[in-house]
Order: C-alpha cells, then sequence, then structure tokens
C-alpha cells in the first residue's frame, strides 16, 4: 500500500490553540478531521503536509442545534450523523438525500461536514447542498471570528476562502417557512464522485416561490450557484415549464469539463435533467409542509 | 512518538511515526493480521475495524489519531472459544472463498447488528456497500448476515 | 472396529452441500496470506516505475536513494544484466524486460527496485531515484499499431520491423464460410470491442524470497495460481535445481488469472535475496497491481454473421488482440489465440472462419485472465451479441433464434467447424429452465405495458458453450510442460487420508472438494480427508488452477487415484476376508462378500492391516497408497443459459441490473452450495465488466484507471439477488461426469447484460449496437445516436 511521506503531528486540545498552530507554523500545516480527503492524497503523495493538526478532540465542535432562525452545525459534524439527523430530515431533508450518496457508510464515520466543505472538490455534494440552503460558514481566526455566505466561499479547485490561519467552526442553515429541498446525483457506481449533481432548495408563500436555491455539482472548477436561475424562480408559482426552463438555464450556465466520468454534453444535459428533479421533489416537499 | 492505543480490550504501546497508518500499526502487532488492506484510495474495506464500536478504514486513519479510542479487530469476535454469530453466518451461507475481505464484512456486519438487529437485505447492502468482494457476489453474504440477525434474536429469546 | 458413519444433508460422505473446512481459520482473520508472513531479518523491496508509455532512459541516478538511510540497495537493470537475469522469458515464448535497460514500453514499467530496511523506508528512496527520460511517441491504439508510420516498440527484438506480436492464426473453413453467407437469407455485420480490464483480485501480487547462502536453498512464498509451473521457470531462470526451489502459496486472496504470470518484482526479490542473502519481500501496491500486471480481454473485432430458414449458418471473425508491450499471454503452446476459436458457439454452424492478430502497443503486458478460460470470455461475448444483432435484422426473438440454431442433443460428441469435440449438452432443456425461472413471457408483458409509458426496460439473453480443463497432453502445454495434473493418496493405518494435488485455490474451497471426492470414492468422511496443496515441497506436479480446470482435471486425478487406493483395498481385503476379489462387491466405505453381506472390510480396517504385519496379497507391498498423473481426454464442454432484466433511467441513462437469472450446466455438481457461490462471484464480475470496469489510456498512454477510484468493482448495491438454476448433463469422459464451472458465469454474463441494455434501447432510441462498459455516459450516447467505442 501506498505510504505518506513523513510529518509532524499534535493533536490539538483547544479551537485556539488549532489556530494558534496554524499561525505559528504557516503553509506547512494543515489541519485534519476525519482526514478521508487528505489522507489518500498524502498516501499517493499528492499533498505533502509537514505538519498535520488533529481535531478531532474538539468534541465541542460536534452538535447539530435548533435554533429559531436557523440550524447551526459544528464542523466536527461526522456525515453520519448528518444523515441520521431527524432533525435535519424534516427541516432540510436535502442533507439526507446527499449524505445517502455520498461516499460509503463507513466513510461516513470519520468525514466531517467542515472538511468537505474545506476541501473544495467541486463533486462534494455537501458544498452543493450548503449552498443551496443558502448556509453561512463560521470562521475563526487569529483575530476572531467572522461568517460568510456560500457565494464567494469557493474561490477555485480545491480552494476556499478559509484563511491560511483560519478554522471552519460551524455551518448555519437559515429556517425558514415553507421550505424545500432534493439532491439528486448520478455516480457510474455507489459511492463514486458524482458525474453531476444538483441540490436545489424552494421556499413557498402563497402559492409563489419566494426564494430559491440551485446549486450544481461536478460541473465546474468549483461547486457552482445557478444564480441566474435562481433569480428566474423567484416570485413564480412552481410548475413543470418552470422547472424545465431552469433547468435549461443550469445547463447553460455550468462548466463541465471532459473526463472518465463523462463527456461536456452528457454532463449539460444531467445539470437539466437533475435540476428538473431536484426542483420538483423540493416544491413537492415545500408543499407538504406545515408552517411552523 | 509513542502511541499507546486500546486493541480488543488490551493495550498496544509502540514508538512509530506520526505517519503510521493504523492499519499497520495493528498488522505489526503479534497475531493481529487479520486486519488486511487492499487498495490505496480508501475503496476497498479489507482494512475495516471498529473504532469505539463504528466501523472505520483502518488504513485512511493515522494509528496516532486512535489513541485514546477502542479499536476492535476480527480477532476480538471469538470469545471464549465461542465464535459470534456473524462468524457462525459466513460458515453456515458459505459468505467467503478466499477470505480476503472477510475480517472487513465481518467487522462492518458486527457493527450494523449492533446498531440495527433486524437489517433488511436492502439495509445489509448499503452497509457493506464501501467493502469490496470480489469472490462472492455478495448475495450468500447477506445471506449470512440475515442467519445471524435471526440466530441473535433467537439467541436472546431463549435467554 | 468403528461402525461406518452416516451420510446427513449437513454432513455428506462424498458430494453434496458441504460446509468448508477452511472457512475456520479465514473467519477468525488467522488466514496467512503473503503480506502475513515476517521473516527474521526480512527486507523489503518496492519498485520505481516508468511515469511514460514509451521514452528512452537516458540515465538512472540512484546515488541519493542509496544514501538514505535504512536503504540496503537500488538494483537497476545493469545490475541484473550481470546475473544475466535483464530479461526473462514469457508464457507466451517472448521475452520481457525485469527492469527496463534501454528504454521504457509501458507507463508503470519497472524501472529499479529499492530494498530497505521496511516499506515506509523503501517508498521515501523510491523519490530520491532520479531517472532522465526522452520521451517517444507511443502507441496505444491498437487498430493504429500497424500503421506503417507507428513507432517501433520491440526494438529490442532482432528482426523485428514492426508491432506484430504473433503471425496471423486461423481456424476455420475460409472457402465454405463464403459459401454460407453467399447462400444466407440475412447478415449482419458488427464491430464488437471487449475493452481491456482487469481481474484486480483484493489482495496484490507480491512474494517473499529466501535464499540461504550456506545451504544453496530457495524458498519462496508467493500467492501463484501454478506453483509448479513458475518453480521450473525459476529453476531456468535462476540456474538453480528445481529442488532447491520450495514454492509456498499460503492462502492467496483471490486470483482470477492474475496470478498465473512470473512479474519482475518476482524475479528482483528472488535476485535481491541471492545477493544479499536475507529473505526479501515485495508487495505491489492497488494501482501497480492495476497498472502493470496482467490485465485482461483487449480484443478489437470485426464480425459478421449469417442465417438461412430461420437458421444460423455462418460466422466469421477478424480480431486485433492488443498485448501490450509484451507478449506476455497465457495458453497452451499450439493455441496463440488460446481457445478463442470456440466463437462458433452452442450452434450447428455450417461453416466459421475465424483470424486473430497480436500486437504490441506501449502498454501493460497481458491479455489472458479474469477467469476468460483462455479467450473464450471474448469468444462467448462476440458471438452471443452477433446472434441479437441477426435476431433484431432478421425481427425474431433471440431466444427463438437460438433455439432453431442450437447443436441437438442427439448430436453429441460434436465436432465443430472450428475444430472442437464438445462432449455433451442439452442446450434447448437448459435454455428453457433459465425461461421458466425467469418468467420470459411474463416479462415480455410487463416489458410492453412498461414501454407504453416510456420506461425503458430489457431482457437479454446469453447461452454460451466453453471449453474448460486443459488438457490432453498430445495437444496442450504451456513452455512444453503438459496441461497434466498429479494426484497423490495416502491413508495412514488410522484410516484417515491426506490427498496431495497440484491445483492451487485461491478461494474455490479445494480443501473441502477434493476431499469430498475421495469421501465419494472411498467412503472416508471429509473431515478425516486432508488435502494438501500449495506447497511445491509435498504436492506431485501439475500446472495448476485457472481455466476452470481443477474439477476437469485434479478432480479426476483425485477420483482416478481413490480408485486405485479402493482397488487395492479390494486386493488386500479379499486376503483378510479369504476370499476372491470377484466375490467382493463395494458399498461407500467397504468391500463385502457378495453372497455374505455382513461379512466385510470397512476401508479402517483395511488400512489397519495394510500398515500391520500380516500377510499381505501376492505382488502387492505394505499400506495403503497411490499416485497418478492424469491425462485429460479432451476439455470439458459446461453450457448455460443467462437472462438479465435491466432498467434504464430514460434521462439519465442510467443502468440497473435488476435481475439474473442463471441456468448451469457443469455436469455433475461435487458441492452445489461452493458451485452456487462461484457463480454469483462471476456474475458480479460480468456485471463489473458489462456496466462500469476499464482501463483506458490518453494519447501518450498515460492510464486512467489506475486506482479504485476509477477503477469500479461493484458493490453489494449493484448486484442482485441472483436467481440459479441447473440442468445436469453429465460429461462422459470425467470420472465423475463433472465439468468445470468457476468461469463460466464471467463467460456468460456480459453479452447477457449488453444484450439487455440494447433490448431496452431498440425500440424506443433505435439502439442496435453498445460497446462495453456501458457506464451512463456511455448509453446515453448511444441513445444519442452516437455510441462510440471506448478509446
Amino acid at each position: 500500500m501506498q505510504t505518506p511521506a513523513p510529518f509532524e503531528y499534535e493533536r490539538a486540545t483547544t479551537v485556539e490553540g488549532a489556530i494558534a498552530t496554524l499561525a505559528k507554523i504557516g503553509p506547512e500545516a494543515r489541519l485534519i478531521a476525519g482526514g478521508h480527503s487528505l489522507l489518500p492524497m498524502m498516501k499517493l503523495r499528492l499533498a505533502n503536509p509537514e505538519y498535520l493538526i488533529d481535531i478531532n478532540d474538539l468534541d465541542e465542535l460536534s452538535y447539530i442545534d435548533e435554533r429559531i432562525t436557523e440550524i447551526r452545525i459544528g464542523a466536527l459534524t461526522r456525515h453520519a450523523e448528518l444523515l441520521e439527523s431527524e432533525l435535519l430530515a424534516r427541516r432540510a431533508p436535502v442533507f439526507r438525500d446527499a449524505e445517502e450518496v455520498i461516499a460509503d457508510p463507513v466513510v461516513r464515520n470519520r468525514g466531517t461536514i467542515g472538511g468537505s466543505l474545506c476541501q473544495a472538490d467541486a463533486a462534494e455534494d455537501l458544498s452543493a447542498v450548503c449552498a443551496a440552503l443558502k448556509a453561512t460558514v463560521v470562521l475563526r481566526g487569529p483575530e476572531g471570528e467572522r461568517t460568510t455566505g456560500m457565494n464567494g466561499f469557493y474561490i477555485g479547485p480545491f480552494t476556499t476562502a478559509v484563511g491560511a490561519d483560519e478554522m471552519l467552526t460551524e455551518v448555519r442553515i437559515p429556517l425558514r417557512s415553507g421550505a424545500g429541498s432534493a439532491h439528486e446525483k448520478v455516480e457510474r457506481r455507489a459511492g463514486d464522485f458524482a458525474i453531476a449533481a444538483v441540490s436545489a432548495a424552494v421556499w413557498i408563500e402563497g402559492g409563489v416561490i419566494t426564494d430559491a436555491g440551485l446549486a450544481l455539482g461536478a460541473l465546474g472548477p468549483t461547486t457552482i450557484i445557478a444564480t441566474r436561475a435562481e433569480e428566474l424562480l423567484k416570485g413564480k408559482p412552481p410548475s413543470e415549464e418552470l422547472f424545465a426552463q431552469a433547468g435549461g438555464i443550469a445547463k447553460e450556465d455550468c462548466s463541465p469539463v471532459p473526463d472518465g466520468r463523462g463527456p461536456v454534453d452528457y454532463k449539460r444535459h444531467l445539470a437539466s435533467v437533475l435540476s428538473v428533479r431536484a426542483l420538483r421533489r423540493a416544491t413537492a416537499r415545500a408543499l407538504q409542509h406545515e408552517d411552523r | 512518538m509513542e502511541v499507546k492505543i486500546t486493541i480488543n480490550g488490551q493495550e498496544v504501546s509502540r514508538d512509530v511515526e506520526p505517519r503510521t497508518l493504523l492499519v499497520h500499526f495493528i498488522r505489526d502487532t503479534p497475531g493481529l493480521t487479520g486486519t488486511h488492506w487492499g487498495c490505496d484510495t480508501s475503496n476497498c474495506g479489507a482494512c475495516v475495524v471498529l473504532m469505539d464500536g463504528k466501523p472505520v478504514k483502518s488504513c485512511t486513519t493515522l494509528a496516532a489519531m486512535c489513541v485514546g479510542h477502542e479499536i476492535r479487530t476480527v480477532e476480538s469476535l471469538e470469545r471464549n472459544g465461542q465464535l459470534d454469530p456473524v462468524q457462525l453466518g459466513f460458515h453456515e451461507k458459505h459468505g467467503l472463498h478466499c477470505g480476503f475481505c472477510t475480517p472487513g464484512m465481518l467487522m462492518t456486519t458486527r457493527a450494523l447488528l449492533d446498531h440495527n438487529p433486524n437489517p433488511t437485505e436492502q439495509e445489509i447492502r448499503t452497509a457493506i456497500s464501501g467493502a469490496i468482494c470480489r469472490c462472492t457476489g455478495y448475495k450468500n453474504i447477506v445471506s449470512a448476515v440475515r442467519w445471524a440477525a435471526e440466530h441473535e434474536a433467537a439467541t436472546k429469546q431463549e435467554a | 472396529m468403528a461402525t461406518m458413519e452416516t451420510a446427513t444433508t449437513e454432513r455428506p460422505i462424498g458430494f453434496g452441500r458441504l460446509k468448508r473446512k477452511e472457512d475456520a481459520r479465514f473467519i477468525r482473520g488467522k488466514g496467512t496470506y503473503l503480506d502475513d508472513i515476517r521473516l527474521p531479518g526480512m527486507v523489503h523491496g518496492v519498485m520505481l516505475r516508468s511515469p511514460y508509455a514509451h521514452a528512452r532512459i537516458v540515465s538512472i541516478d540512484t546515488s541519493a536513494a542509496l544514501a538514505h538511510p535504512g536503504v540496503a540497495a537500488v538494483v537497476t537493470a545493469k545490475d541484473l544484466e550481470t546475473l544475466g537475469l535483464a530479461w526473462m522469458p514469457t508464457i507466451s515464448y517472448d521475452t520481457q524486460a525485469v527492469l527496463a535497460g534501454d528504454k521504457v514500453r509501458f507507463q508503470g514499467q519497472e524501472v529499479a527496485f529499492v530494498i530497505a530496511v521496511d516499506e515506509y523506508t523503501a517508498r521515501d528512496a523510491l523519490a530520491l531515484i532520479d531517472v532522465e527520460y526522452e520521451p517517444l511517441p507511443a502507441v496505444v491504439n491498437a487498430r493504429k499499431a500497424l500503421d506503417p508510420d507507428a513507432p517501433l516498440i520491440r526494438d529490442d527484438k532482432d528482426g523485428q520491423r514492426d508491432n506484430l506480436a504473433s503471425p496471423l492464426w486461423e481456424a476455420g473453413d475460409s472457402e465454405a464460410t463464403d459459401r454460407a453467407f453467399a447462400e444466407a437469407d440475412t447478415i449482419v455485420t458488427r464491430d464488437i470491442i471487449y475493452p481491456r480490464c482487469h481481474p484486480a483480485p483484493l489482495e496484490t501480487c507480491g512474494m517473499i524470497a529466501d535464499f540461504n547462502p550456506d545451504t544453496g536453498q530457495l524458498d519462496i512464498y508467493n500467492g501463484n495460481q501454478a506453483p509448479n509451473a513458475h518453480r521450473t521457470v525459476y529453476a531456468h531462470v535462476a540456474g538453480l535445481a528445481e529442488h532447491m526451489i520450495r514454492i509456498r502459496c499460503n492462502d492467496i486472496g483471490g486470483g482470477f488469472g492474475n496470478k498465473v504470470p512470473v512479474y519482475p518484482g518476482y524475479v528482483c526479490a528472488i535476485a535481491g535475496s541471492i545477493v544479499a542473502g536475507v529473505p526479501v519481500k515485495w508487495i505491489e501496491d492497488r494501482s501497480e497491481n492495476l497498472m502493470s500486471t496482467g490485465f485482461a480481454r483487449d480484443y478489437v473485432m470485426h464480425a459478421e454473421m449469417c442465417s438461412k430458414g430461420g437458421k444460423i449458418t455462418g460466422l466469421r471473425v477478424d480480431v486485433i488482440a492488443d498485448h501490450g508491450a509484451f507478449d506476455s499471454t497465457a495458453q497452451p503452446t499450439k493455441f496463440p489465440a488460446g481457445f478463442f476459436h470456440i466463437v462458433c458457439g452452442s450452434y450447428d454452424l455450417e461453416a466459421a472462419h475465424v483470424q486473430v492478430k497480436a500486437v504490441y502497443t506501449n502498454k501493460a503486458p497481458g491479455g489472458v485472465a479474469y477467469r476468460c478460460s483462455f479467450r473464450i470470455t471474448e469468444a462467448v461475448y462476440l458471438v452471443e451479441r452477433m446472434v441479437d444483432a441477426l435476431a433484431l435484422e432478421m425481427k425474431v426473438d433471440p431466444i427463438d433464434l437460438r433455439m432453431n440454431s442450437f447443436i441437438a442433443p442427439e448430436q453429441f460428441p460434436y465436432e465443430t467447424t472450428t475444430g472442437w469435440t464438445y462432449d455433451s449438452g442439452e442446450y434447448a432443456k437448459t435454455m428453457r429452465e433459465a425461461m421458466r425461472i425467469a418468467g420470459y413471457d411474463e416479462l415480455r408483458k410487463e416489458q410492453a405495458e412498461k414501454r407504453a409509458r416510456g420506461e425503458l426496460m430489457g431482457i437479454g439473453t446469453s447461452f454460451f458453450t466453453e471449453g474448460v480443463g486443459a488438457g490432453p497432453r498430445k495437444h496442450m502445454d504451456i513452455l512444453g510442460l503438459a496441461m497434466n495434473d498429479g494426484a497423490d493418496l495416502r491413508v495412514h493405518p488410522s484410516g484417515k487420508a491426506v490427498v496431495s494435488i497440484s491445483a492451487q485455490t485461491q478461494g474455490q474451497g479445494h480443501e473441502t472438494t477434493f476431499a469430498q471426492i475421495v469421501a465419494e470414492e472411498l467412503g472416508i468422511p471429509p473431515e478425516d480427508v486432508q488435502v494438501r496443496h500449495g506447497d511445491t515441497d509435498k504436492t506431485p506436479y501439475g500446472l495448476g488452477t485457472y481455466g476452470s480446470r481443477s474439477t476437469p482435471v485434479s478432480g479426476a486425478a483425485v477420483a482416478v487415484v481413490s480408485r486405485k487406493v479402493r482397488d487395492r483395498a479390494r486386493l488386500i481385503a479379499a486376503t483378510m476376508l479369504e476370499t476372491r476379489t470377484e466375490d467382493l462387491a463395494w458399498e461407500k466405505g467397504r468391500w463385502y462378500v457378495k453372497g455374505d453381506p455382513e461379512k466385510g472390510a470397512m476401508i479402517e480396517e483395511i488400512a489397519a492391516y495394510a500398515y500391520s504385519g500380516e500377510a499381505m496379497p501376492e505382488g502387492i507391498e505394505g499400506g495403503l497408497d497411490a499416485q497418478v498423473i492424469y491425462d485429460p481426454p479432451n476439455l470439458t464442454y459446461p453450457c448455460g443459459a443467462y437472462i438479465c432484466v435491466v432498467d434504464v433511467d430514460p434521462d439519465t441513462a442510467a443502468v440497473k441490473v435488476r435481475r439474473f437469472i442463471a441456468v448451469d450446466d457443469c455436469g455433475v455438481r461435487i458441492n452445489p452450495m461452493i458451485v452456487e457461490g462461484q457463480i454469483h462471484g462471476g456474475l458480479a464480475e460480468g456485471i463489473g465488466i458489462a456496466l462500469m470496469e476499464v482501463i483506458t489510456f490518453d494519447d501518450e498512454g498515460n492510464c486512467l484507471n489506475g486506482s479504485f477510484m476509477d477503477y469500479l468493482i461493484p458493490t453489494a448495491l449493484e448486484c442482485p439477488d441472483f436467481e440459479l438454476g441447473e440442468t445436469v448433463t453429465p460429461c462422459p469422459h470425467h470420472p465423475l461426469g463433472a465439468k468445470g464451472v468457476g468461469e463460466s458465469p464471467n463467460v456468460g454474463s456480459p453479452p447477457a447484460i449488453v444484450n439487455a441494455i440494447i433490448d431496452a434501447l431498440h425500440d424506443s432510441h433505435g439502439v442496435d449496437h453498445i460497446d462495453m462498459p456501458c457506464t451512463p455516459a456511455r448509453v446515453w450516447a448511444a441513445m444519442q445516436g452516437r455510441p462510440e467505442p471506448p478509446q
């Protein structure tokens, strides 16, 4: 089996301690939580950090808390916990849809939401989920905390707005009435990365879509927020024609590359098909949903 | 660095590099070569062990990360000469051929039954979808787990 | 003395669903696989491999690696040249570089071998070796390998002017075939590719070589499928006497043909140990396994099939076989294209003609592996796809066309137009049993209803006849070694027995099934029969396990040797009972006097007598044992009828295998549980090949499927609950009537799945062909009218 290059290792006991080490060591230091993105890359020697800061002991970052206007999820919450959460299944079912098709059940025992978002792999499902739900993330650094939305969180392939000495500590999912959400994914085989994936969220009031989130996975260098499609949906009553139009925009506005998973035209086709399916299911869920 | 991990209820302590993977730490411990490896990319599941009761891929875990946690390997399933129901089930239902994926499958399905004592066929297939078997085609593995579930339920009833 | 044990269904004495003896260690995690073995003083070897598919090696600087703490040696081709080991012979009478000297010829080719104190250190040292390459254009497409401007790959071979790996090979009758086509009602033509895939057993390949400089003994631990043949090769290559080499296979984590060839890593480990005098372990990682070890298939086929009066009459096939950079395919010497010419299939054709041309390309060497029965997977895929293509053209049900064209039961033994003599079969009966289990008519009704709703459901069939159990010594040898296998049986004074075989299990359950054969023939319970295998010091000579030959050849050997022991026991019993041998009759476990059945001798009593000081019959020495080498008179010919039901998502084009019905006829079944298990496993592989497994390359020869992230193997979620059936047409020439079955499911399933996908898409989208793997993207392209061949 392939093995990583040597590195130094420290177990963080506090968030502040982890951040301080990041600041001290600099770009050669990486945080490691579940490690199921980072360690495989290190074994293949595609990533060779000299210093790993193990944050798995930071239990204070593992939670799914329901507040009045939002759900707060700690960065260290594992995929398996997100999958099993009845709270999320009720209020943001797009999470369970996505978790059922993220990696495999064993990997899900270790991978975390913080790690997934910060990995910034365009094919990573939770990025699309959080973008569609219009989540904000909390970043903590030596100077303190700041929050940022998903728009602009992804700067480029495998690159986020998280600073070199910052840690993503929390994801906040806004709660509004009339919500419905869903995730659709096509893959070559269970557990594979997406050929294409779409997360959709709608908020419906008085029979009209008041807000919409549509995020595309594996269809560009980063997760793509289909802003033009979102704008189209707002203020209109949901319908198959509307979904089809939104799908058409998603098809135009994504920028897939050809690879072993598929050529460009097929991926664009999936952008449209999966947008329609995700919007359809999100709408059905929103319409069943009672105002809380 | 000194790494001390509880494996199958015993403390195992060794001086290893931070980069030492859990699977190698386990396999370098006398008598514990039952945990295998079969790939480089965390796909095959031959290396699955239980960490605090949950299946994890030991090839994608640093030994250092397991300090303070309980690791259980396939060697822990047999207790006092009694085989675990999952082991019996795999034997009854011909759930193994070459035996290479078997320890990972046994640990995964042991954890499944601990969590869900009466899984459906689909739940079993999902639970083992992180492990590859090249030999069996999975059908008899599913039967083996169903046998184990029924056997455990029957044994509990008698108790 | 002991009373005769009674057989039960749970514990049959003989054939039956006996639970496996070998399970005991595996379920406890106590198997001994290669990487489990630690020897005192053992060091680790790791291979440096070429990043380029085709390049001159300008220089190799190993000094930094040698200076790295913990590194014992860095071996290059220059070092091996002094030992005469830089090149090694292949099974196909070609040569293969052990370590590249002049140039590299495929991405992943072995360039240097680092030996260090442990694997982590050895891998660190790899990064310190500095190799300067001068890249050359690569030949990646087999169809272009013989273009006049194609770069010459094997410039190491005297007289090699092009990339032809072996001369054109033909079978059948070209003129008779032309006549059949001239008289045909319907002709179809197809270009069909069987893409490169890989057996990928879960345990990768490796070896521990332990040379003792004091005794001159070379101890090898190595999971390989033919330990005796390997030992002969090493004796030849290393210049050692065979009796000074001992190969122990212990437990092997899957083979599937991947563990048949001799790999450069093995030779490097042996050379390293001979030079250093300590044990050297080499075990490859998964990407090495996928990128450099024996791949499977890679056949580019052009075929025409014709029919007359509703019956298939002729077949013409032209094949370009991609063998990679070195010709290391495994097959009997007289059959350079393996058994591909069984492509005439299960049909009573008037004529067929086959030609195969093998080419070199800048890819890993191999081609014969992955349960292929020496190219029968390719042949059956071709013929079963063509039958469906013909049925489409004739607008008839594909099963009806098969039924009209099958070889009839009374025609057996049947000589095919390409030179095979099929032993036995009742094809229509087997096909009907599959249709019954599947509920074929109901499926067609369901399909019609779904079609009306725009749902795409497909039903695909395949019927195969394959030839396994190579083979008769006058026709079949590998590297000059006849494909015969031995069996030694010794019954101990206690009446328990040891049977030593040359077959080599990699999961097939030999410790159980071979004990069952002895049990069937001698009445000794299977738990009292130890099967000895996997140690060349303790087993007879034979050619090992691949090509489904264990039951047909070693199984026959064990039956014959058991009967020899039984006959000897009869002679001894006659003396014990003071009667004549003609007056004795046999019931399982006991010779008894025909006129007086109470008077008899059980096998345990005979054994005890045979070792005692009592008088032996005239001319018979003491003891109760026998030895046999079995020369099969022919191959055996299992067959099967497979039906697959798929659902295709009309928008995403994702394919789901909903049902798979497999009715196999492998003759008499020794252990039906194990037979069924083999079939399940092969069907899963077929799903993988049909839907997701492929090794592809870009234009520069970079391998694009070098890990399990991109070489996708089916999980439990992609496999349905397989539905099995059986018919039993015994093999007339096999002592047990058994035929062998291990590869049949991989032979028969891919065409059934592809036929099902086309069936789903033909009416709605006009699809009449698609190549594997049928990934969603490729199926979608076919639905758009643009089916593209892979690569």
